[in-house]
This record gives structure tokens, sequence and C-alpha cells, in this order.
């Protein structure tokens, strides 16, 4: 049992602790939001189910299948809305990202546009 | 058939006499087979096919999320960038606003990936990937393995 909560607390807390190293270390808004988002999710999910196994209480446990479908129903939404936003402020995408589709779809849309 | 299958489980664990979520979970779980059982075949319920999707989704969608996870992990530790990041348009022409919904929440959720934007037609998605070695195959996997399960689902 020890073991258990010893290795769900420690994978959670490296999750964590590389969701934000990948902060810093990423290079633009959009892999930093996709890397971080689901990283800290995970990392606070596996230390949420590290504390049902501690407790083993009915309350906790019902507290903590709240706090996760909250997190998984909101984290994503989040992480939606400041990309489109970002994008929209025209942030800049690195160097090395290899396509941008929406741009092309922009691009063929006001083409249309100025056509009519 | 969802509100019959909870009263079980309910019946289940006052029988039992103790009512915690580890009993209400296995009459739960047992009602639901006793159901399965108990409907005759060629009427079951949608509810059976509905409840055994929903689990094989959610499995699906964890072990993304684990596998995911761990490969941009990697990434962050090892000096070098590994990534070829880029925005692809992925159709989702025929889809819902409900089923777009779902699709756009699991495509931000599974690591790697995040969803921009949507035309307004809602017949297109924007989804900025951080892998994607071959765009074509990136594309397929998100519009069969994803979408594909996403209407399976909702339908």
């Amino acid at each position: 049992m020890t073991y258990l909560l010893i290795f769900l607390l420690g994978l959670g807390i490296t999750f964590l602790v590389l969701a934000g190293v990948g902060i810093l270390r990423l290079p633009d808004l959009f892999c930093r939001a996709s890397a971080t988002t689901k990283a800290a999710t995970l990392g606070a999910g596996l230390v949420l189910l590290a504390t049902t196994f501690f407790f083993q209480d009915a309350q906790v446990t019902l507290r903590v299948v709240a706090t996760m479908a909250f997190l998984l129903l909101t984290a994503p939404v989040g992480a939606h809305v400041i990309a489109r936003a970002a994008y929209r402020q025209k942030t800049e995408l690195w160097s090395g990202t290899i396509r941008d589709e929406l741009a092309d779809w922009q691009a063929s849309r006001d083409d249309s546009q100025a056509a009519k | 058939m969802f509100l019959l299958n909870l009263i079980l489980a309910i019946v289940w664990a006052v029988v039992i006499g103790e009512f915690s979520i580890a009993n209400l979970l296995a009459g739960f779980v047992i009602g639901y087979f006793a159901l399965w059982v108990a409907s005759p075949k060629g009427t079951k319920s949608v509810y059976f096919s509905k409840a055994r999707q929903l689990t094989n989704f959610v499995l699906f969608f964890l072990w993304e999320l684990l596998i995911a996870s761990i490969r941009v992990a990697v990434d962050i530790v090892t000096p070098r960038h590994r990534m070829k990041p880029a925005i692809l348009a992925i159709s989702t022409t025929g889809y819902t606003s409900n089923e777009l919904a779902l699709l756009a929440n699991t495509i931000t959720l599974t690591p790697g990936s995040l969803s921009v934007d949507v035309a307004p037609d809602g017949n297109t998605l924007f989804v900025h990937v951080m892998y994607s070695d071959d765009i074509e195959q990136t594309r397929r996997e998100i519009e069969q393995a994803l979408g594909g399960r996403v209407k399976e689902l909702l339908q």
C-alpha cells in the first residue's frame, strides 16, 4: 500500500514539475499550452488518486471524483480559449512549425471575399 | 435503464448493510450484469451498448493521455526539441455541435494537441499538434480514431 502511494505521488509530482519546466523550455505559446495543461491535469489526477487510497473514505473519494470531473471539463476549455485568443492576436508560431493550415484557410477566405 | 441500474446498486448496498463507495460500485456492476441477463435477446436496450462504448472511450482516452504525456515529458527533459508542430485542418462535416464540442475537448486533453479555432460554418476544426512527422497520417488518426469514437458515442 505504501509503495503504491509513493509510486502514485511520485509520478504525479514528476508530471507537475515537468509541466512547470515545460513552460520555461518549450518554444512557443501553443506548445506550452498543449504540454502544460495536460501534464498538470495528469499530475493533479495522480496526486488526487493517491489521496483516495490514503484516506479510503467515502467523503474524500466523492470529493476527488468531483474534482477530477471538473478538472477534465474545464482545463481543455481554458487552454482552447487561450490558444484561440493568442492566434487572433497574431502570436508568433515557433520557427520550427512545419505547416499552418489555419493561415492558409484565412488567406483563401480573404481572397474569396475580395473577389466578391 | 440507467435509473434501474442505480436503484439496484443502492439496494445492494442496503442489503449488505454498509453504505460505502465500494459496495455501491459492486452493486452497480452486479446490477448491470443482472439487467443484461434479464433482458431478452433482440430487445436489449441501447443502454448496454452505450455503457460499453463509454467505458471503451474512457479507457482509450486515459491510455492516450498517459502515452502522450510521457512523450512530451521526455522532450521537455532532453536538451534538443524533437517536435514538429503544425496547425492542421480537421474536417468535421456532418458533426452536431455536441459532437464537435466533445471532439474539441478530447483533442485538447490529449497531450501534444490543442484545438485552436473552429470555422464559422462548423465544418472545419483547426488543431495545433506538437508531433506531426507525417501530416496526412496525423490528420487521419484524429479524424478516424478520435472522431469515429466520439460520433459512435453520441449517436
